[in-house]
């Protein structure tokens, strides 16, 4: 478990991360996703020890991971955005450093090595130079690292960025993998990858946590699951039907040419619901439904709004601010 | 400690650091030999290791370069730090391999007393005892390049940043005898200095009040000292100059004294900059 109480990191006059505060349970994967500069590496760098904060706390199992580095650090594994990689070295010799490092002597070591190698698909090319190793061994090897040491909790700051699509897709099925025995924090600004992998979201713009849910629950806290559809009949009819009909409130309406009708509604109820109701609505006054297509709002969406609210929120302060100067 | 301390052993015997390195310091070891004991048949083996001590002010900047830069520049402090280990263990394990690669050609350099007492006379005492000043003002040249590599990602830079403040550090006592010893002298240069430092703690900590109160606690000092205590300035320059070179403190041994004050200066230089290479890295998590 993963304790982060008001966390904030100031570079100067910069904030990078202000008043965070959530809590990773184990056996999830959960997703870290913002816009560049949002401040999830910080975030992450001040997890894993690599930074240290202004103010606020991280416990990792209980262990500070200021006071008790040693022991927190031993819970995580940490790939940063750029995997640290001694190019000049081969794999199995990189890894015996790593585990050694973290504490690992004898058969264990060689036994773990050989078991992140054969994880992270790795063992066809253990004894070639690093330097010599494609974008995405490199970045697996950076996984393997990670890996050593069985630790609970694995933590990888944008593991596909910049890998080809086959790549991408490897690399999300080996984080897949390991959420089943490991705790996963990865972050990511593709938002159809965290949808695809995450059971948790958190969404962090301008260095504050905008959203901490599940995929699902994020879409349904969204208000724009919208219908849209052509009926066979002019607007007032159309009109007449809607105003008639439960959980619908008409957005736009249009007769595209005479006796013939474009509305989009938004749901107020579940889609199918009410595209059910609306359906019969219109059959037992005899008009065909031409067309009828829903839109249910996407992370995509979610994303957008929660991150530009979060900007119009800031502009509104400071307009307060310079009203009443 | 000792993963970092293996780690690099490996590299450096792994590449060709360690071999070139200690190749040409047993070239010019060897080349010292050739002209002094077996040309000029002088039994004094101390000499050759002063002639060749002005190539480590030239060898041990190349050889510490890239302890640390490297690291920074290819990311891999990350690694370092998200490693259960300490900065002083990586500090430590690095500073000791280093030793390690420089220990390797002086054992070899310790067999030619024997070697030339088999044709010869060779007072074996003065001989051992400056290989030991030798190695000690090694040691203490790869702590200050250590520290170097410290503060920079750029591998040429922190060579000649080194290079340049061993050189310094072997002529200061030639130049001492060049610089003003009057007072006034002295206050010019402490007050250069204390800009120095300033300017350092400065960019170090980003805190401009704290530079600008230490510059100022540090000239009133220095002006309370001039009216309260003035001959103590005359001369000062000099004599800093004097005391802090290693390499004149290695000259005592190769005259054939075992200075102690030597061995604690040489040891306190080499746990000074380890120190501050320690503070460099943590200072780097707290940016």
């Amino acid at each position: 478990m993963i304790e982060v109480e008001h966390l904030t990191k100031r570079y100067g006059d910069v904030t990078a991360v202000s008043d965070l505060s959530f809590t990773i349970q184990p056996g999830q994967i959960y997703g870290f996703l913002g816009p560049n500069g949002a401040g999830k590496s910080t975030t992450m760098n001040i997890m894993t020890g690599c930074l240290s904060a202004t103010e606020g706390h991280v416990r990792i199992d209980g262990h500070d991971i200021f006071q008790e580095p040693n022991q927190a650090k031993r819970l995580i594994g940490y790939l940063p955005e750029q995997p640290p990689l001694y190019l000049n070295e081969t794999p199995l010799e990189y890894l015996r450093f790593v585990g050694e490092a973290k504490g690992l002597k004898g058969p264990a070591l060689t036994e773990q090595i050989g078991e992140v190698l054969r994880q992270t698909g790795l063992e066809n090319v253990r004894g070639r130079r690093i330097a010599a190793l494609s974008k995405g061994y490199k970045q697996r090897l950076g996984i393997a690292q990670a890996l050593l040491g069985d630790p609970q909790m694995i933590i990888l700051d944008e593991p596909t960025v910049g890998l080809d699509p086959l790549q991408i897709i490897e690399i999300r099925d080996l984080i897949k993998e390991l959420g089943k025995t490991h705790t996963v924090l990865f972050s990511s600004h593709i938002l159809s990858e965290v949808q695809a992998i995450c059971g948790q979201i958190l969404i962090l713009s301008k260095g504050k946590l905008v959203a901490f849910d599940t995929p699902e629950n994020l879409e349904r806290r969204m208000t724009s699951n919208e219908i849209v559809f052509t009926a066979d009949a002019p607007q007032d009819v159309v009109v007449d039907i809607l105003v008639q009909t439960e959980g619908v409130s008409p957005l736009d309406l249009q007769e595209k040419s005479p006796g013939l009708t474009e509305a989009r509604i938004g749901a107020e109820e579940e889609l199918y619901d009410v595209s059910r109701r609306l359906f019969f609505a219109f059959a037992e006054r005899g008009i065909a439904l031409l067309e009828i297509g829903l839109r249910k709002a996407n992370l995509e969406d979610i994303f957008i709004e929660l991150t530009e609210k979060e900007a119009q929120g800031k502009e509104g302060q400071n307009h307060d601010g310079s009203a009443e100067a | 400690m000792t993963a970092v301390l293996k780690h690099e052993l490996r590299s450096y015997f792994h590449s060709l650091t360690a071999y070139v390195f200690g190749a040409f310091l047993l070239m010019f070891v060897g080349l010292g030999a050739l002209r002094y004991n077996i040309q000029a048949a002088v039994s004094n083996f101390e000499f050759v290791l002063e002639y060749c001590s002005l190539v480590l002010a030239i060898i041990v900047p190349v050889l510490t370069m890239r302890v640390l830069s490297e690291e920074r520049r290819q990311k891999t402090d990350q690694l370092l730090y998200s490693l259960p280990i300490s900065t002083t263990q990586v500090i430590l394990g690095k500073y000791l391999a280093l030793l390690t690669v420089y220990l390797v050609p002086l054992c070899i350099v310790s067999l030619y007393p024997l070697i030339f007492s088999r044709f010869g006379d060779v007072y074996l005492p003065a001989a051992y005892g400056s290989i030991f000043a030798f190695f000690l003002m090694g040691a203490a040249l790869i702590a200050l390049g250590v520290f170097v590599s410290s503060l920079t990602d750029n591998q040429g830079l922190a060579a000649g940043l080194s290079m340049a403040l061993m050189l310094f550090n072997y002529f200061s006592v030639s130049l001492s005898e060049y610089v003003s010893a009057t007072a006034f002298g002295s206050i010019l240069a402490l007050t250069v200095l204390i800009l120095l430092l300033c300017v350092l703690v400065r960019f170090v900590t980003k805190n401009e009040n704290l530079a600008y109160l230490l510059g100022i606690v540090l000239m009133l000092a220095v002006m309370a000292a001039y009216f309260f205590h003035i001959s103590s300035f005359e001369n000062l320059l000099p004599r800093v100059m004097t005391t802090l070179s290693l390499f004149a403190r290695f000259e005592s041994f190769v005259n054939g004294v075992f200075d102690l004050t030597a061995v604690v200066f040489d040891l306190t230089v080499t746990a000074l900059f380890l120190f501050l290479s320690v503070q460099s890295l943590e200072k780097r998590r707290y940016n």
